[in-house]
């Protein structure tokens, strides 16, 4: 990612954006900080925030007419807040703040000619910006005095006019406003603005203020439009033509980026789902401080969020896509010293449901890919992130695993099954039963055991991924390309995507065309349905489940994320293996989604609930039950899964096509078992059974251990490649009781482990 | 290269199979991702096999792979 395409991400991501009432606010008060004091009654805080931005804030805050309300996205769920009402209210009560500290003096000199409202803003603007300014006027305040004591309370335009004072402004009262006076002024000041309820007779001469820098046909007079009704516009005009002079003396252009200056559109959303309507509770004032705040609660706080608010690894980091994009290009810089966002980057499931939702469609899942690939390509990808996943992929794709074949007795195949490693190693029964049935009722039906590829794809090793993918289309052009009938569902996108030629169907649709086989259950559940993420974008594959689950006489429950807006199960993008903590976190947000059994299809969503202790099932376990009940299947461990795909290859092989090619590895005659706590470690750690049999056939025996005086133990080590794994055991007759197991990455130098 | 001792690396008990020989701490070289470090490790006095302890592999040593892989 270079500078350019990292602007480009962050500019994707709307949640910096300011509110739709800021933007629209010609003088950009920050109405949602505002509100969001006012709703603590922190009431000299909220006047803090607005007499940092508003001109004379006593007689403004009063006289404000708020324009932000027809940008308020609360307008569409009861109306817009009253921020007029909370202004006023807050000016009531509020103590008063100092005016703003002026800027260093620039020695300009700017007259401002008139003092009626925008006459008076414009001296403060000025003022604040450091220039020295005289104010010529007849009565200070001009129209205001006429304005009744309800609206313009006594004391308020006095109380401004002293800080105009302390801000350094020279006011001329009982000046007669001539134009004689105007064009002396002129020539002796570096800028001159009038205001636009004092134009002298004549002014109208210089041609009316240009729309963008109030810059009249004579050079260095600025003025503001004649009659402008709204108090609020009058002070934007003043603001505006401060920033004129301010250009004008500077003698930089007066026109370029000016866009952001007075009300502009935000590209901020918000969402209103999940908000409830809820009318104003004051009009044009709050009645009392109760009324006040229940009015500035009913601000939503504006932001976006949309995408953090459904992902749990977008919370977990505690930002949002525009920051994570920054922190991901700066993760890439970084040639010395530690790099902070490497787990965060592998953290992703890369699922897709932030694009969903987001307005913008930022995805989220590509730039983390994208990332991986490079951390890959640049040598930076931290080794223990996927590796266990990789070997693991590398064993399904393995001959004690993978198998292309015909099926038995035939010379072609009019389909190919493929269900995936994943649901081979979770349920090899069921696999054979489905495999069974599409034989019977399909005829000649091929199989495939091995993996799609989907791990390499999103450890970011495209190479890898590449060469999975082609030796598996090589033994499919050689079972001359027949249709695949996928059962997995990322297996159906990886192959959807990357093997484009072939024709490949879900089981769910066959399934749905063929009739349910005999022997599924149908006896009236209620079940939460969980759509795994990757059919997030197949509405064809949930309608032929939702119409399985249906026939099997499935009373189903919808979680509110469902659909194309599915959660993964933490899986997903190989989470659960750089970041195990998150993905238990993640599995369990979904498994609390409902109170109801859970059913879904795809091997690992199921899996990944059970493990959380929710009864989970697939919808294999309803369609091709086996003798277990189907909430309480367990989750098998890692080396059960190995194992499940070895033997149902095995099993398959004789039983289906006759042949026994069970080539057993010397170390897998090592008899071993393990206590519970073993087991636990083990799984906690990621030592497998075969793992360990090593250890004790190669290490062992190579004479590589310890034994303990006291416990009798034995403790032997073995390194096949990049980790050593330690055993401690007990010899017990033939075979090998383990009571603990470890492993590091670590090499001892010139040693054994 | 300074030695470094940690507390973890206890082998109290195990002595080598091979050999028949309790450990002593001897100074090891360990290596991960290109760097190497000087550890004070148990180990046979006689044919020099370490023993790495569960504690010191979970430990210490995890946190250095960590940081090594500059999570
Ligand atoms: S709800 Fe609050 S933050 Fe949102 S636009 Fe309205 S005033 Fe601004
Ligand atoms: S886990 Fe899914 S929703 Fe969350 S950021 Fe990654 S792709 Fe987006
Ligand atoms: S959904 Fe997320 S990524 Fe999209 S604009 Fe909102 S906060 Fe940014
Ligand atoms: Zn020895």
């Amino acid at each position: 990612m270079d500078q350019k395409e990292l602007r480009a991400w962050e500019a994707r991501c709307v949640q910096d954006e300011t509110p739709r009432c800021t933007a629209a606010c010609p003088l950009h008060v920050d109405v949602r900080t505002f509100c969001g004091l006012m709703a603590q009654r922190r009431f000299d805080k909220a006047w803090q925030t607005l007499a940092k931005v508003l001109p004379l804030p006593s007689v403004l805050a009063r006289l404000c007419d708020a324009p932000c309300k027809a940008e308020c996205v609360r307008k569409d769920a009861g109306g817009p807040i009253e921020t007029g009402a909370l202004e006023r209210y807050c000016a009531q009560v509020a103590a008063p703040a100092l005016p703003p500290k002026p800027l260093p003096s620039r020695r300009k000199t700017v007259a401002v000619f008139g003092g009626d409202l925008c006459g008076l803003c414009a001296a403060w603007e000025l003022a604040r910006r450091g220039f020295s300014v005289s104010l010529y006027c007849g009565v200070p305040g001009g129209s205001l005095l006429n304005l009744p004591e309800s609206v313009l309370p006594q004391g308020a335009l006095e109380r401004e006019l002293e800080n105009l004072d302390k801000l350094g402004v020279d006011l001329k009262r009982d000046t007669d406003l001539t134009m004689a006076l105007l064009d002396s002024l002129a020539e002796s000041r570096d800028a001159l603005f009038v205001d636009g309820d004092a134009w002298p007779a004549g002014f109208d001469n210089f041609g009316q203020p240009d729309e963008l820098t109030l810059g009249t046909r004579r050079s260095g007079i600025f003025a503001s439009p004649a009659g402008q009704p709204s108090p609020v516009l009058r002070a934007a005009a003043a603001r505006r033509a401060a920033n004129s002079v301010e250009r004008f003396v500077q003698g930089v252009s007066m026109t370029t980026s000016r866009q952001l200056e007075g009300a502009y559109p935000s590209r901020l959303f918000t969402s209103l789902d999940n908000v409830d309507a809820a009318a104003p509770v004051c009009g044009d004032l709050c009645p009392d401080e109760n009324a006040a705040l229940a009015e500035a609660r009913r601000c939503l706080q504006c932001e976006c969020m949309e995408c953090v608010k459904v992902c749990e690894y977008l919370k977990h980091y505690k930002q949002y896509p525009k920051v994570y994009a920054r922190q991901i290009y700066n993760n890439a810089s970084i040639v010395m010293g530690t790099r902070q966002a490497n787990t965060m980057i592998n953290s992703c499931m890369l699922c897709g449901l932030c694009e969903v939702v987001c307005p913008e469609d930022f995805s989220m899942a590509e730039l983390c890919l994208e990332a991986r690939r490079s951390m890959v390509e640049r040598g930076k990808m931290p080794p223990s992130a996927h590796e266990f996943a990789l070997r693991d992929m590398a064993f399904a794709n393995s001959d004690a695993c993978a198998l292309a074949r015909h099926a038995p007795a035939a010379e072609s195949s009019d389909y190919l099954f493929f269900p995936g490693c994943q649901l081979t190693a979770s349920d090899p029964d069921g696999v054979q039963a489905a495999y069974a049935d599409l034989c019977a009722r399909l005829g000649r039906v091929g199989l495939m055991l091995r993996c799609c590829g989907a791990p390499a794809h999103w450890a970011g090793r495209q190479a890898m991924a590449d060469q999975s993918l082609s030796t598996l289309k090589e033994e499919w052009k050689h079972l001359s390309s027949p249709r695949i009938i996928a059962a997995c569902p990322t297996c159906l996108n990886t192959l959807r995507q990357w093997l484009p030629e072939a024709e490949i169907v879900s089981h769910w649709s066959v399934l749905r065309a063929m009739g349910l086989p005999e022997g599924a259950r149908s006896d009236g559940m209620v079940l939460a349905v969980g759509d795994p993420c990757a059919v997030r974008h197949d509405r064809a594959i949930r309608e032929d489940v939702r119409t399985l689950l249906d026939r099997l006489g499935v009373d189903m429950v919808e979680p509110e994320l469902t659909g194309e807006l599915a959660q993964c199960c933490g899986f997903g993008g190989l989470l659960a293996e750089a970041n195990p903590e998150l993905g238990r976190l993640v599995a369990q947000r979904r498994a609390d989604e409902l109170a109801e059994d859970f059913v879904t299809y795809c091997a690992m969503c199921r899996d990944r609930i059970a493990r959380t202790g929710k009864r989970a099932m697939h919808l294999y376990d309803l369609i091709y039950p086996g003798g277990a009940e189907p909430g309480s299947r367990p989750a098998p461990g890692y080396s059960d899964r190995r194992e499940n795909r070895t033997r149902l290859r095995e099993k398959l092989l004789r039983t289906l096509w006759k042949t026994d090619q069970s080539g057993a590895e010397p170390h897998e005659a090592v008899q071993v078992v393990f206590t519970d706590e073993a087991a636990r470690l083990m799984e906690e750690r990621r030592i497998l059974r075969s793992d360990v049999q090593k250890v004790l056939h190669y290490g062992a025996r190579a004479g590589a251990q310890f034994g303990h005086d006291e416990t009798g133990r034995h403790l032997a080590s073995w390194r096949p490649s990049t980790v050593t794994y330690w055993v401690e055991y007990e010899q017990q007759g033939e075979g090998v009781l383990v009571h603990r197991a470890w492993c590091h990455r670590m090499r001892i130098k010139g040693g054994r482990a | 290269m300074s030695v470094i001792k940690v507390p973890e690396a206890d082998a109290a008990g195990w002595r080598c199979a091979a050999c028949d020989e309790p450990l002593v701490m001897r100074p090891v070289e360990l290596e991960y991702l290109d760097s190497l470090f000087n550890v004070e490790l148990p180990a046979c006095p006689r044919c020099h096999h370490v023993l790495i302890p569960e504690a010191l592999a979970l430990g210490k040593m995890h946190q250095v792979e960590q940081l090594l892989e500059d999570k």
